[in-house]
């Protein structure tokens, strides 16, 4: 009997195990993939020329690899999308955790957390026949596909990201330091400001760079606001060509396992690296800043 | 990917074993420009053949020319002709891909319906896409900047493009790049400082198309070689075709059958 349950444990515990592993091995499968494909570019181009080559022409005999405009983009898009979420994120955390009443947080949370439910392609629709136009008449542009479009729009998918992860950490600063500041007659306002927000300050940085790494990942809104010209932006009203839209548009037609698939997948490659440095720091705020139990003595 | 492989390899046997028999399935993959074609084409074909089902996707020509090599579909459509280098890879793995023209596609340049240019040279078109000419005044229009809308690089529809107009020369980077027709529809009807190209297709009341060098882009003067922009869309077979594969081949070429199809589809028939 002792025996069955034993071996029964066994079982569970191996299923869950193998569970467990079964993401870390399609992850890891998929980089080595990611790398295997992308790699090969670097025998027709150096990482240098690569990286900071200023001219994207991989179709043109002879092609030329250079991804610094595409890279400048996505950098730049993601840069003014957080300028325009991170406040609008934090300071609808900071209300819903510690302004607005129960009730009314109830009702609100769930419909902030929606607006990351509406699909990428949505977003990119509303942006190029709504806003492309409007941002067109508004400051007489030659277009409206710019990045600053593609911004406005990121903003607007990273919002409930930076929003629902900043707002629990708000909610779960311990009651004892909101009182204390409160007993020692503090107003609202500062207790806010000086307690709340910075106790929760680890958990709002990691809401921030999720909210940022989605940015930068993001697809379908970039590649249907952006524009699509490979220039280095010089103005937020210039047309740009974040790297996943360089991707998703050219992949399909890029002969396989040719010079261009493989710079395509390099592109990958630097973005996997780019992601992944994002959820790195997120990850090591969240465990050096952590809130350990309640400072009462 | 190795397992569905095989499974695909044991449906194709089957279905070859099968012969033209009821249940047959013919799978098509390829161009999106060619696609349509196809799908009025394939219609009507099932219509008349209803022991055959055809499977049709849409991937990019470099997709569907990459299938024919691998042998993971039986007809593969494109835009462009096959390159060299997909020749070399075809014969090493022991396949022989065989073009067949199947119509002809205009490119039309398109501008929005409220522009005040007609007609336009290749010269100039290719000083806009080479970000020479920047305001329509210099060609005539009015004092606005001249937006320039392209298709990816890797697109079929560009290298009609790249080779017709632009003569191998490059697109200046602040073109805008569209990853499909329908996108840079999308734009030109839009914006009124665009200016882009789109396959005959894709022409209605929504963009005004321009003529080039004083010829105006439809059937008539694709056919008999006067505009400039036209090149013949293809699909292409794993060697010569043979069974299904050839009754569809003659179905799509057969002037009272296929051909009136595509017509209907808005490209231009071979005759």
């Amino acid at each position: 009997m002792i025996q069955k349950r034993h071996t029964r444990e066994k079982v569970i515990r191996l299923f869950f195990f193998l569970a467990a592993s079964i993401s870390i091995l399609v992850l890891t499968l998929i980089s080595l993939f990611l790398f295997s494909e992308g790699l090969p570019i670097f025998s027709e181009v150096s990482v240098s020329g690569f990286l900071f080559g200023t001219e994207w022409y991989p179709t043109a005999y002879p092609p030329d690899f250079g991804i610094f405009p595409l890279l400048a983009a996505s950098l730049a898009v993601t840069v003014l999308s957080a300028l325009i979420s991170i406040p609008l994120g934090v300071m609808t955390a900071l209300y819903l955790a510690e302004i607005a009443s129960s009730r009314f947080r109830q009702i609100v949370k769930p419909i902030v957390e929606l607006l990351a439910a509406l699909p990428s392609v949505v977003i990119g629709f509303f942006g190029m026949v709504i806003v492309a136009p409007f941002l067109q008449d508004a400051f007489n542009l030659p277009t409206g596909l710019n990045l600053f479009n593609a911004s406005l729009m990121l903003a607007f998918m990273s919002v409930p990201t930076i929003c629902s992860i900043s707002e629990d950490a708000i909610f779960s600063v311990p009651r004892e330091l909101k009182e204390a500041s409160l007993a020692l007659g503090a107003t609202h306002w500062e207790t806010i400001a000086r307690v709340i927000f910075p106790a929760s300050l680890s958990g709002i940085s990691t809401a921030v760079i999720l909210g940022m790494s989605r940015a930068i990942g993001e697809t379908m809104v970039v590649l249907m606001v952006a524009g699509g010209a490979a220039l280095v932006p010089g103005s937020i009203f210039d047309p740009v060509r974040p790297m996943p839209s360089s991707i998703a548009a050219e992949m399909a037609e890029a002969p396989f396992r040719g010079d261009h698939y493989h710079a395509l997948f390099a592109i990958g490659m630097v973005l996997f690296l780019f992601t992944l440095a994002f959820n790195l720091i997120a990850d090591h705020m969240a465990q050096k800043h952590k809130q350990v139990g309640a400072a009462t003595l | 990917m190795k397992f569905m492989k095989t499974l695909a390899m044991a449906g194709l046997g089957v279905s070859l074993m099968a012969g033209p028999a009821i249940g047959a399935t013919l799978s098509i993959n390829g161009s999106t420009t060619v696609l349509p074609i196809v799908q009025k084409v394939g219609e009507a074909f099932m219509k008349e053949h209803p022991g055959t089902t055809l499977s049709i996707s849409g991937g990019g020509s470099g997709n569907g020319i990459k299938a024919i090599i691998d042998g993971t579909t039986d007809v593969a459509m494109s835009s462009r002709f096959i390159r060299d280098s997909e020749v070399k890879l075809a014969v090493e793995r022991g396949s022989y891909p065989v073009p067949f023209a199947v119509s002809y596609d205009c490119i039309v340049p398109v501008v929005h319906t409220s522009n005040t240019v007609n007609d336009i040279s290749l010269e100039q078109l290719k000083a806009i896409y080479r970000g020479e000419i920047r305001n329509w005044k210099e060609i005539g229009g009015p004092d606005r900047p001249v937006v320039v809308i392209s298709r990816d690089t890797s697109s079929g529809t560009y290298e009609v493009w790249d080779e017709k107009v632009m003569n191998k020369e490059r697109v200046f980077p602040g073109a805008l790049l569209q990853a499909s027709s329908g996108a840079v529809h999308q734009s030109v009807s839009r914006n009124r400082n665009a200016i882009g190209y789109l396959g005959i297709g894709y022409l209605d009341d929504s963009v005004k198309a321009l003529t080039v060098e004083g010829i105006e882009g439809n059937v008539e003067n694709t056919l008999n070689n006067k505009f400039p922009v036209a090149r013949p869309l293809y699909v292409f077979t794993r060697g010569w075709p043979t069974g299904d594969t050839l009754t569809f081949i003659n179905y799509m070429l057969h002037p009272q059958k296929g051909q009136k199809h595509v017509q209907e589809a808005g490209f231009v028939p071979l005759y």
